[in-house]
């Protein structure tokens, strides 16, 4: 197992060699640069500019002097917000994001299983009708209108909660975004659970406990959730990934200063540095956690062998 | 009977009046919490272009001179100033008690510094140009002379002497803009990159930066070494960053924010009717309009790009597309500038009819109609606004036998596209006025400028453009050169100005001080709260 | 002597046995919410394909009279609007209103100016959307002042307006034309280049399976939105290109299924019999190997689809959807969002299609799964 693991993340490294170097030309190659805007620049200051990043070195050095750099971990000061370096950036947001996300899979986790266990033990019944008619809904309707929807009930009309802002991490501020990125999460993971645990539900072990007089829940529990846990597993790994990088409709409508805008803004911007750092930090999120997921397979199966 | 009155109306003025003194201001900070629409991309007054960093930069520094809550002209950092004669030499006189925020006095020295940092490539500053009426500035910054040999002298320590190229009648409303605020030389160099950082930034205006939260926050907090800090009514100040404006209608609603910088227009009547006066329109110096490719046919003719200018319901667009935020426009100076009539187009008073009728005349006189239809493309960068606009104009266009497509991209390909002088028809800009003066709107039209996106190049207009700043010792006669100049462009149609701009604000009544002008200029060192 | 074939058609002709696809299909006729989701999937599909040519107004008209205005099933101009429309036309035509009345749908107004009043100027009132037909019915000899009539011209906003003052009903139709066609070419152009690529990597096996696999590790490591924005911003916003690059980045699951799915039936023991048998391996595939592959496609490819859809929503929601003025519920859903408290319409009619026409979509999905799931037997 140890040696799968370090082949693993020993095979990572080209693969994000690869991926730094297509984002790397695929962001230059694009039309416009981060210093086109409304109010145009003349051509000597924009050369002034221009000289001042590097930019008018040819691409090739460029490449070798950013490669040189990302290998002391400098990622290089933003273009659109000069006053940080993307690591600042990233050390400052990736926390927040995290927060929220992580909280969000929890969330999806826990209430997608039991909603999907429910409905399994309930096939057919209103019961899972209801689970079904949820989770379709919450995998159906787009965040962006979920999120304003959140802000006016619990916000405005309720009061409850604030209606925007990180507030510093308060647990009030937290409550709309994660429930905004948990819904359609735990929509999936009640569909995948349900669908897993009719299947386990089936199997001949299950039979015979339940022959044997076992009630339905603790035969859930104490046998069928091992097999029919494995499709979420699968599920986490990119989940995981794009749930802790943030999302950007649920930090621009609810102004949560996360990474997960960076993604957009910065190629919509061409900040170069930014779009390389958000690159990074994405692939390793999901090498890491397909790692994880492929790890934590093994130990909920025993059948499934590693060499 | 009387004195029992007596006693008691005393008793109960002496009631009123220990009433009325526990309503003393509370010991707690007062708070203004600022919403802005977007980040502000640097402190760095050199480093900055937009005027999210202005309003930021504005309560942190004093240049030399400053805008009052009305947007005014009044000394700053300089107490008085002199002009010479010819008006090319200005001897500024500093305050004796302006301090930086760390206690060393701020100099004439200081500002020279600063004024050399501006213009110096290797800062690579986009305002770079804010400075180009001093003598040898704009040489210091195009690499064909040295900083040294700018016009910006220090007579003493509290004494600043410039040199300009020609008499600048604007030159003072230009050192309002935040490029020509001053940077504490002792703090840049000990700390390099780093001085911008809260905590350390060291500024000599009326707030200090206590922390910066990218995307999040800015707190400023109030600067006691201030020359005028008794007059300073807030303790903080919080730059709010919300993106999305509809988000930021529902936090002003909710009390989080208590002012915000911008509107979603498209609600604009919902708005009205739920916020009533909290809500502040009012004209901008600024103008929305539409680049024609002058150099390409069949746009190269004069008569055709009029039909189009006229055939546009400009009405339409500033009530119904813009909710009445927009005012319609027909000269490319927007209404405002003291001193300056606006030229206007000589179908600004002609009925639409008319003007459809007269561009339906032309059009089929040049061989177009319903059947030989003209094609025509416009260009525009997202946002709801501008795509509605460009749609509606698309409508309009229809009828008279113009066939309009349209092309959407994000903002950086859409400047970096007209830039690069790529083929285009018709493509949306906007321009917004750095300082108040007919000169920012007109020079943008200049064969030179880079920001010359019609290819527009008139010899008559230069020669107009010109004279106007030879006459730049004499205001008003420079004044009427300078619409000349404009009437000759609007004729020529070297631009289709649409709509002028206006503010967009909404504003708590607890905020007093917060006073509309056409610069949406707001020191909050002039703003108090309840 | 063989025995018993490899397929389970019984020599026996008194009982017609039933094929796998026979076994499937009466399964998922027995799923009454399948069943019901295809039936309102094919409704939806003839409705906004067909819908717009019967709806009086064009998806790209404007009506300026009617910007934002909430849906109603009475005809418009409500009663209290007629003034505020004749308000409008008569600043438009510069004179002041002396008198007016309303009779039969037909109003009758006299008007004042300074200047003597052309009649070219009832153009105005034609090109108002609440009046048609004007015509002059006297003035004064000074020309100073006019009478004409006007019929009060009656529509139908069944959905509302938008914030340009076009008809939602006609606009949601077609954006489901636009959402539909994009949900199923890019979830073609998806599976195609999926299934190609997995079962190239599945049954070839061995190391060009291994390196066309790390190839979609590689590409599924990027972060797929940059790479979206990346082709949009490359490609414009040509429709045909926004599809393309949509399919272009959902194709890695597919092949991933595809190729496990190959993988898998190579080693089954139909396979290694008809492989024993003789059977060539064009038949092996005709008859084995795509009749398994095509069912976890064909599931795939109904959950693909409103994947699809979400994905262009959300495009929209950036700015980086359809061109105007085409249309799509993603641009028509970020729209609402923005306007939710002011103007829910705008919201609620293109969100419901959008919804149900997903929830359709996930039940027959899952209908299907139900009824190819070969454990099920």
């Amino acid at each position: 197992m140890l040696l799968y693991v370090l082949r693993r993340l020993l095979t990572a490294i080209p693969t994000l060699f690869v991926i730094v170097t297509l984002a790397f030309f695929l962001i230059r190659v694009a039309p416009g640069g981060p210093f086109n805007q409304e109010r145009g620049l003349s051509p000597e200051i924009k050369a002034n500019l221009e000289a001042e990043y590097g930019l008018n070195d040819p691409l090739w050095l460029q490449y070798g002097h950013y490669l040189k750099n990302l290998s002391h971990g400098d990622f290089g000061p933003s273009y659109n917000l000069p006053d940080f370096t993307v690591g600042e950036l990233f050390a400052r947001g990736l926390p927040i994001s995290i927060q929220l996300g992580a909280s969000a899979l929890v969330l999806a986790l826990l209430l997608g299983c039991l909603l999907g266990t429910v409905a399994a033990l309930n096939q057919n019944r209103w019961g899972d009708y209801a689970v079904i008619a949820l989770a379709t809904a919450g995998s159906t309707i787009p965040t962006f209108v979920i999120a304003p929807i959140i802000q006016l009930v619990f916000g405005l009309s309720w009061k409850l909660l604030p209606v925007g802002g990180w507030g510093g991490g308060a647990m009030l501020n937290k409550i709309g975004p994660v429930l905004t990125l948990a819904l359609p999460q735990i929509a999936i993971v009640a569909r995948l659970m349900r669908g897993s645990m009719i299947e386990a539900l089936r199997s001949h072990h299950i039979r015979t406990a339940r022959a044997l007089g076992l009630s339905d829940w603790s035969v859930v529990v104490r046998h069928a959730l091992r097999g029919a846990i494995l499709p979420i597993v699968s599920f986490t790994g990119p989940a995981a990934a794009a749930l802790l990088t943030g999302s950007i409709i649920v930090e621009t409508i609810f102004a949560i200063p996360g990474v997960g805008r960076y993604f957009v803004d910065a190629a919509l911007n061409r900040d170069y540095t930014l779009v390389m750092g958000t690159v990074v930090v994405i692939a390793i999120f999901t090498i890491v956690f397909n790692l994880i997921v492929d790890i934590m397979y093994a130990v909920v199966d025993p059948r499934v062998r590693y060499d | 009977m009387l004195k029992t009155m007596l006693k008691a109306t005393v008793f109960a003025a002496t009631l009123a009046v220990s009433a009325g003194a526990f309503h003393a201001p509370a010991f707690a900070d007062t708070v203004y919490n600022r919403g802005s629409a977007a980040e502000p991309e640097s402190l760095d007054p050199h480093k900055t272009s937009t005027i999210y960093e202005a309003d930021i930069l504005r309560d942190l520094f004093q240049g030399l001179v400053m805008q009052d809550a009305k947007a005014n002209v009044v000394p700053g950092a300089a107490e008085s100033w002199t002009v010479s004669d010819d008006g090319t030499v200005y001897t500024f006189k500093l305050r004796k008690d302006g301090v930086w925020s760390d206690g060393s006095p701020v100099t004439a020295e200081d500002f020279v510094y600063s004024f050399r940092r501006l213009e110096d490539p290797a800062t690579g500053a986009e305002y770079a140009s804010m400075l180009y009426p001093i003598k040898g500035a704009e040489d210091a910054n195009t690499k064909k002379g040295k900083l040294e040999d700018m016009g910006v002298k220090a007579i003493d320590d509290h004494t600043l002497e410039i040199t300009l190229n020609a008499p600048t009648p604007y030159f003072l409303e230009m050192l309002t803009h935040q490029a020509n605020y001053p940077v504490n030389k002792a703090s840049i160099e000990k700390l390099g990159a780093d001085w911008i950082k809260p905590g350390k930034l060291v500024s000599n205006g009326a707030y200090t930066l206590a922390e910066w939260v990218p995307n999040d926050h800015i707190k400023l907090v109030k600067n006691p070494k201030f020359w005028a800090a008794d007059t300073v009514k807030l303790d903080t100040v919080n730059y709010i960053t919300t993106e999305d404006r509809s988000s930021a209608m529902k936090r002003f609603e909710a009390g989080e924010l208590d002012s915000y910088n911008d509107l979603p227009t498209e609600q604009l009547a919902d708005l009205k009717a739920k916020f009533g006066d909290k809500i502040h329109i009012g004209p901008y110096l600024g103008t929305f309009y539409f680049a024609i490719k002058t150099d390409k046919a069949p746009w190269d003719n004069v008569d055709l790009r009029n039909a189009i200018s006229m055939a546009i319901d400009r009405d339409f667009l500033a009530e119904k597309v813009w909710q009445n935020s927009m005012l319609p426009g027909y000269s490319m100076v927007p209404p405002g500038i003291e001193g300056y009539t606006p030229s206007m187009a000589k179908f600004a008073d002609m009925a639409q009819i008319d003007r459809e009728d007269e561009a339906t005349k032309i059009l089929s006189k040049l061989g177009y109609g319903p059947d030989k239809p003209l094609k025509m493309q416009i260009r525009y960068n997202t946002s709801e606004n501008n795509k509605n606009t460009a749609v509606a104009i698309q409508e309009q266009l229809k009828p008279l036998g113009v066939d309009v497509s349209l092309i959407n991209t994000d903002t950086k390909t859409h400047y970096a596209f007209l830039e690069q002088k790529g083929d285009y028809d018709l493509a949306r800009a906007g321009w917004i006025a750095d300082y108040k003066d007919p000169e920012t709107f007109l020079g943008i039209s200049r064969a030179a400028s880079g920001n010359n996106y019609s290819r527009y190049n008139s010899p008559k207009f230069e020669e107009a453009m010109n004279k106007a700043a030879a006459d730049g010792g004499q205001p008003e006669k420079r004044m009427k050169d300078l619409a000349d100049a404009e009437q000759i462009m609007i004729d020529d149609v070297g631009n289709i100005p649409l709509l002028y701009y206006s503010y967009k604000d909404i504003v708590s009544p607890k905020l007093h001080g917060f006073v509309d002008n056409v610069m949406d200029v707001h020191p909050s060192r002039f703003i108090s709260k309840d | 002597m063989t025995d018993a074939a490899v397929d389970n058609e019984p020599a026996a002709n008194v009982v017609v046995g039933r094929s796998l696809w026979g076994d499937a299909w009466a399964r998922l006729k027995a799923n009454r919410a399948a069943m019901f989701s295809l039936f309102y999937l094919g409704l939806m599909a003839l409705v906004c394909i067909a819908g717009p040519w019967f709806v009086p107004h064009d998806y790209t008209t404007i009506y300026s009279d009617y910007v934002r205005t909430p849906p109603s099933t009475e005809a418009y101009p409500k009663a209290d609007m007629v003034k505020g429309a004749l308000d409008d036309v008569l600043k438009r035509m510069r004179v002041d209103l002396k008198d007016w009345k309303l009779e039969d749908g037909r109003a009758t107004i006299t008007v004042a100016g300074t200047r003597p009043i052309d009649e070219r100027y009832l153009r105005y009132v034609d090109r108002s959307d609440t009046f048609d037909d004007a015509r002059m019915e006297a003035k004064s000899p000074d020309g100073l002042e006019m009478t004409f009539s006007a019929a009060v011209k009656q529509q139908y906003f069944l959905f509302g307006t938008d914030n340009v003052g076009r008809d939602l009903l006609s606009r949601t139709l077609v954006a489901g034309r636009i959402s539909l066609a994009i949900g199923l070419l890019a979830g073609v152009v998806a599976v195609t280049i999926g299934v190609v690529y997995g079962a190239t990597a599945g049954f070839l096996g061995g190391k060009v399976d291994e390196v066309m696999m790390r190839i979609v590790d590689v590409l599924y490591s990027l972060p797929f939105i940059f790479f979206v924005i990346m082709l949009v911003v490359f490609f414009g916003r040509n429709f045909v290109l926004m599809f393309l690059a949509v399919g272009a980045v959902l194709w890695l699951d597919m092949a991933r299924i595809v190729r496990g799915q190959a993988l898998s039936i190579r080693r089954h023991e139909y396979v290694q019999a008809a492989e024993a048998l003789g059977v060539r391996q064009s038949g092996i595939l005709k008859r084995h190997v795509i009749p398994n592959l095509l069912g976890p496609v064909v599931i795939y490819m109904t959950l693909l689809v409103p994947h699809v859809i979400i994905l262009e929503s959300f495009l929209s929601f950036l700015g980086l959807g359809v061109q105007e003025p085409m249309t799509s519920w993603g641009v028509l859903i970020s729209v609402g969002a923005h306007n939710i408290g002011s103007a829910n319409w705008m919201l609620l009619f293109p969100a419901f299609f959008l919804v149900s026409t997903l929830f359709a979509l996930n039940f027959v999905g899952d209908g299907l799964r139900d009824a190819l799931d070969p454990k099920d037997r």
